[in-house]
């Protein structure tokens, strides 16, 4: 399409800010176009404040806004990209791939005690072990127990508070317009979405097996359920736990998980989850589980600002620990004391049996 | 470009920024662009920001300019359609059909209809103006339902029909960003935060909602909140509570209680929360204590 050349520039910094992760539709950029041709524009300041009010720019991206749109306005000028033009962004957002890569930082600092920056790829061979008692019985009390949410849909029930009209008229229609009963509607309950993350980095070894085992359960359990593996890199498996049969699932989860006992980083795992529209949805309303010991190797700010971010977006947002159990925890790195503000929870499960309680007692408690 | 426009007489940001203030309300320059391009374009104002910053206000003082009635949506967790949109006077239609005996009676009409504040709005949206209070605190289904009503205006009733508005209405949505409100929503909106004023406009402020309230009160009170907002308290004085705290002050020192009495004595209505006042302990006294001195 041809655009008025006047409105070319404010078309491109709309592209710009999209290219940079900013979620702007057609419809935002139209009226960003207007906003400013009805504001004059006087000065830079309309097109800052038009560009602010109708793309929406978040509060706590208006840093990076405020960057971009001096870059383009004021100094170098950034071009809009190429369509075809793959970078690491693009193909985070390529719905065919599952795996996100994760850029390193080349000066980091060591931060966690066993926790490791590089990149180790290398897949898990699970052990074929009976499904352990407690996760079977795990499937029985999470069908009743799992937090739920209402819905919007009815159903009858004499002790609901809005009356059922159409039944009422119905059965009064068979009694000459007498009204015998007050058929009552409550609302219905469903169970609500959990997005499960679990940290398979090499100082979480010990235990990436059993949490594996205890996602395979979850998603039979839960009806909306995503799970992620975070390490040095961001795979997707719910596809491969809703396998019904474990060794089946396991072996798929074994393919797809190629960081297994690598590095930790936990913030940018968490940020480029947050990058991805269809993985953010995931999150929305959720029950959010997240299973690490909390070695950061990253910048911990990055990963306490993701948790806020989650934490604003879902539901409930707990963290459980494998280095140690139910109380007794205390976290100990930097990252997760900043962080701990932003959890409605956080706490030990270093052994099964702990993990399926925890879960089972928090969910009902919220 | 057709730019359609519902507020005649205002023809700049600057021009409405001064109509607020003659509404009591003293909005910066942003937030009158934003409010500006929201009633221009004809879209709805979304406001975020922390709470008592001034969102309701913002929508109560756009409604007193343009010379209509607030239709307030308060938003909780589990409300639905139903007390957004309408409900059946299920009684009144019972008794209509008992009256009405083998007569027939319509009992899906307009007397039988109780209309809830999104049904309202568009019936008379040259009257009214929608404001849809804490949406950050409804569920993600009545987000996603909102999407369908800020796009066309209409609500459709199965009984009887659709009822769409004649013109756009007037809506402003408030959030205080507990949660972070889904994409299409904020796509739909023009977009403001609120942030708390600046010292300078946090004090004119008080002295427009407090006429009783001196200039200097003002100054000390807005001082004081600033230096509590610096702490990291789970509920950081707003704009709200600074108003009411120089008004309480302001009155306890009528009635004969020296300055930083007065202030220490009225804490209670800037600082609502007592683990805050517990983090905080002697750090009240020395901050009443310097902004008095």
């Amino acid at each position: 399409m041809i655009l008025p050349q006047g409105t070319q520039p404010f078309v491109d910094f709309a592209t710009i800010l999209r290219s940079h992760g900013f979620a702007i539709s057609p419809e935002q950029t139209i009226g960003f176009v207007e906003a400013v041709g009805l504001l004059g524009p006087r000065s830079m300041n309309d097109i800052r404040s038009s560009a602010l009010a109708m793309l929406a720019v978040p509060k706590d991206r208006e840093d990076e806004f405020e960057a971009l749109y001096n870059a383009f306005f004021f100094g170098r000028l950034l071009t809009p990209p190429v369509a075809g033009d793959d970078d690491d962004e693009l193909q985070a957002h390529d719905p065919g791939s599952e795996t996100v890569n994760i850029e390193v930082e080349e000066d980091e600092e060591d931060r966690g005690d066993v926790a490791s920056g590089t990149e180790v790829l290398a897949q898990r061979v699970f052990s074929s072990v009976d499904e352990p008692t407690v996760l079977k019985n795990f499937v029985r009390a999470g069908r009743r127990s799992l937090p739920r949410r209402l819905s919007y849909r009815f159903q009858n029930n004499r002790h609901g508070r809005k009356l059922n009209i159409r039944q009422l008229l119905k059965s009064s229609a068979r009694t000459d317009g007498d009204v015998l009963t007050l058929p009552m509607l409550i609302r219905k309950r469903r169970m609500r979405k959990i997005l499960l993350l679990i940290d398979v980095s090499a100082s979480m070894r010990d235990q990436s097996d059993s949490y594996i085992r205890f996602a395979h359960t979850l998603a039979q359990t839960a009806s909306f359920f995503e799970c992620f593996t975070l390490g040095t890199r961001l795979t997707r498996i719910t596809d491969a736990l809703k396998l019904k049969r474990a060794e089946q699932a396991l072996s798929r989860v074994t393919e797809a998980v190629a960081d297994f006992d690598g590095g930790t980083r936990i913030g940018d795992a968490l940020d480029a989850f947050l990058n991805i529209p269809r993985f953010v949805g995931s999150a929305r309303g959720a029950y959010v589980l997240i299973l690490s010991d909390g070695l950061e190797r990253g910048d911990p700010a990055k990963m306490v600002d993701a948790l806020k971010r989650i934490s604003r977006m879902s539901w409930q947002l707990h963290w459980l620990s494998p280095l140690g159990n139910g109380a007794q925890y205390k976290p100990t790195t930097d990252a997760l004391l900043q962080a701990a503000d932003h959890l409605d929870h956080l706490s030990g499960a270093a052994d099964l049996n702990v993990l399926c309680e925890n879960v089972l007692m928090n969910a009902r408690a919220a | 470009m057709a730019v359609k426009s519902n507020i005649a007489g205002i023809g700049s940001p600057e021009a409405l920024q001064q109509a607020l203030i003659g509404a009591q309300y003293l909005a910066d320059d942003a937030l009158a662009t934003a409010a500006y391009l929201g009633l221009a374009l004809q879209k709805p104002l979304l406001l975020e920001g922390a709470p008592g910053v001034g969102k309701t206000e913002a929508a109560k003082a756009i409604g007193s300019i343009l010379g209509r009635n607030v239709i307030r949506l308060q938003c909780y967790e589990g409300i639905d359609a139903a007390a957004a949109l309408y409900e059946w006077n299920y009684p009144r239609q019972l008794l209509a059909i008992r009256q009405a005996g083998d007569a027939y009676v319509n009992v899906y009409s307009d007397d039988y209809l109780l209309s809830r504040p999104l049904l309202e709005a568009i019936r008379a949206p040259a009257d009214n103006i929608l404001l849809i209070d804490e949406i950050d605190r409804a569920d993600q289904e009545f987000e996603a339902f909102l999407l369908e009503f800020l796009s066309d205006f209409q609500i459709s009733i199965p009984e009887t029909g659709t009822v769409k508005a004649g013109q756009r209405p007037v809506v402003v949505l408030t959030s205080n960003r507990t949660r972070d409100l889904h994409e299409a929503l904020r796509r739909r909106c023009v977009y403001h935060w609120i942030d708390y004023p600046d010292a300078i406009l946090e004090a004119q402020i008080v002295m427009a909602r407090a006429s009783s309230v001196a200039r200097d009160t003002a100054n000390k009170v807005v001082a004081a909140v600033s230096a509590f907002r610096a702490e990291p308290l789970s509920k950081p004085p707003g704009v709200a509570e600074t108003v009411e705290w120089a008004e309480a002050a302001t009155l306890l020192h009528s009635q004969g209680n020296p300055w930083p009495a007065a202030f220490k004595r009225s804490i209670g209505v800037a600082i609502k929360d007592q683990d805050d006042l517990d983090y905080l302990g002697s750090q009240v006294d020395d901050i009443i204590g310097g902004v008095a001195a």
